[in-house]
């Protein structure tokens, strides 16, 4: 009896708070009306700002995916001054708000800030236009793929590197030859969910690049845009689109995680 | 090719686990490193591969320092204990590993594999992942990996420590039978003195990240250095300042001026051999190693007083 009470609280908890609303989110579009949720998908600005979440995405995934091997690699494998610090530090994007990011960086960026003045001279515009909203981007979602290497790279150990060294490999054919294939699945996972989580980013975003319609206009902004502006089945559809995306990484995401166990 | 450790320390925290070591090994020679956990016998085998830096003192490659060069520049074969594979490659590709970063020819490297798998005896097993192979078939394979790129030296940590005991016995002989064959300098670790004798040429004790003796198996156990050898290689009884090896004790059943008496505890029937175990007057505990025929003849059994006589005593100054 208690184990089925176990599973139905935890499908239950999920039906109402996950489940729940994405249906809602289905049932919704049709109810407003397919044509006219059809019709907001297929405007100039929505393609914009897809493309907009897309080049995001393109620019922040890579970085954020070499940046996270190399601080896996640091904290797993080094010893250093200041490695708890980096270590906690990965992780302070988890506890800070976007909003909060958004907020320093407009602030670091802007005309009174550190940064923005000299920028200005130089004729760069970092604010309300691409650079500052890659860097809000990049900063949300930098502890996934060290998150998710840091507990493969100790779970292999490094014997297998130092076998590599001693049959004569230097540490960067050993980095390639041995320790990457090692992680290869943690890495997919975590560029997976890094993905997911850049092309979900609002708040910090939101912020920085003043939502500017068909320039800086993000595909999340253009959700609350369109609610916004009342025009509900566009907003809805625009939403289902993100949602399908979201469902898509998760199948994704189950299909590459039992694979794992078998190289 | 030979190696010379000089005036080798080390310390990990607190811990001294090698305190001005110096040992040299013979070019061709098979080397064992025994001793007690802890004792430094690993540290001291990674070091001579570069795998760990020593806080002080030279290693010695041929006559040449090699104390800074990278363990990928000194030419050493390493086997792990838990044998390091390479899990995402068959065996095939664990094997020429080694080949493959060196840049040999394609085909140079599958008939270098192929003969390294016939010599281990993995023939079939040869595109199998190690996930797909048994502890004993694991090591074999990472023993030919080592030898693959033709090692001057093969150092062994602990090579058959995670086996069971028939696959370790057979890994031994295979592993003496191999070292005949090449001649390569081999040196491996073992906490297990009769592995050590069993294969060693020369065999070098540690204790507390010292070096204790360095001897052939013969004279470790006929004439060991110092308490700590002889307590460590082979059984040893302590009989007031004396040491007496098991079988160099004789069992009367009547006292005379030179036996002690002492209480039978336990008779374990090891096949041929049979061992006593016995409590003395002074509440020490000893053992004697009897034949089965001696057994028989003073009718042995728990509880039994007896006299035991030394027919042979070491007393260490």
């Amino acid at each position: 009896m208690r184990r089925y009470s176990v599973r139905f609280v935890a499908l239950g908890y999920l039906l109402v708070v996950l489940l729940g609303p994405l249906s809602m989110l289905f049932w919704r579009v049709y109810a407003e009306g397919v044509g006219k949720a059809w019709t907001a998908l297929t405007d100039p600005d929505t393609g914009h700002a897809f493309k907009v979440t897309l080049e995001l995405a393109a620019i922040a995934v890579p970085l954020n995916t070499i940046f996270g091997i190399v601080v896996a690699l640091a904290i797993v494998r080094r010893r250093f001054p200041g490695k708890g610090l980096l270590n906690a530090f990965v992780d302070l994007p988890l506890a800070l708000s976007p909003v909060v990011v958004g907020l320093s960086l407009y602030l670091l960026y802007g005309r009174t800030g550190w940064f923005g003045p000299w920028f200005t001279q130089h004729g760069v515009q970092v604010l309300f236009a691409l650079p500052s909203m890659v860097l809000a981007t990049i900063f949300v979602s930098v502890p996934f793929v060290a998150r998710e290497v840091v507990p493969t790279l100790r779970e292999i150990g490094d014997e297998q590197e130092q076998a590599a060294h001693t049959l004569g490999a230097s540490g960067w054919q050993t980095f390639w030859r041995i320790t990457l294939p090692s992680i290869r699945w943690a890495v997919i996972y975590g560029v997976v969910v890094t993905t997911a989580r850049c092309l979900g980013e609002y708040g910090a975003v939101a912020i920085v690049s003043g939502s500017i319609q068909g320039k800086t206009e993000t595909a999340t902004l253009r959700v609350q845009e369109e609610f916004e502006n009342l025009n509900l089945a566009g907003s809805y559809g625009i939403s289902l689109v993100l949602a399908a995306i979201a469902i898509f990484v998760l199948v994704l995401m189950t299909r590459l995680r039992p694979r794992e166990g078998v190289s | 090719m030979s190696i010379q450790v000089r005036h080798v320390s080390k310390h990990f925290g607190n811990f001294q686990a090698l305190d001005d070591v110096s040992i040299d090994v013979a070019g061709g020679s098979l080397t064992a490193l025994l001793g007690p956990s802890g004792s430094g016998k690993s540290t001291l085998l990674r070091i001579i591969a570069g795998l760990e830096q020593p806080d002080s003192g030279e290693i010695f490659l041929s006559g040449e320092d090699a104390t800074a060069s990278p363990p990928q520049k000194r030419g050493v074969g390493f086997v792990f204990q838990h044998y390091a594979a390479f899990k995402h490659m068959t065996v095939r590709d664990n094997i020429a590993f080694g080949l493959k970063i060196r840049k040999r020819p394609a085909a140079e490297v599958r008939a270098r594999v192929d003969e390294l798998v016939a010599l281990v005896q993995l023939q079939g097993f040869a595109d199998r992942y190690p996930a797909q192979l048994s502890g004993g078939q694991r090591q074999r394979m990472a023993l030919a990996r080592a030898l693959a790129p033709e090692p001057e030296v093969l150092l062994l940590d602990e090579p058959f420590g995670a086996l069971d005991a028939r696959v370790r016995a057979e890994l031994r002989r295979w592993l003496r039978r191999l070292h005949e064959e090449t001649h390569t300098t081999t040196v491996f670790v073992t906490h297990d003195q009769e592995e050590a004798m069993e294969v060693a040429d020369s065999i070098v004790v540690m204790n507390k990240g010292r070096v204790e003796q360095v001897a052939g198996p013969r004279e470790l156990y006929d004439s060991p250095a110092n308490e700590f050898v002889m307590s460590f290689v082979g059984q040893a009884n302590r009989f007031g300042d004396a040491w007496v090896r098991p079988h160099d004790l004789e069992l009367v059943l009547e006292p005379n001026g030179s036996t002690r008496e002492a209480q039978v505890e336990r008779v374990v029937h090891l096949g041929f051999e049979v061992r006593c175990e016995l409590v003395r007057d002074d509440g020490e505990e000893f053992s004697v190693q009897l034949t089965r025929a001696q057994a028989t003849t003073l009718e042995l059994e728990r509880g039994q007083i007896v006299y035991a006589r030394p027919v042979k005593e070491t007393v260490f100054s």
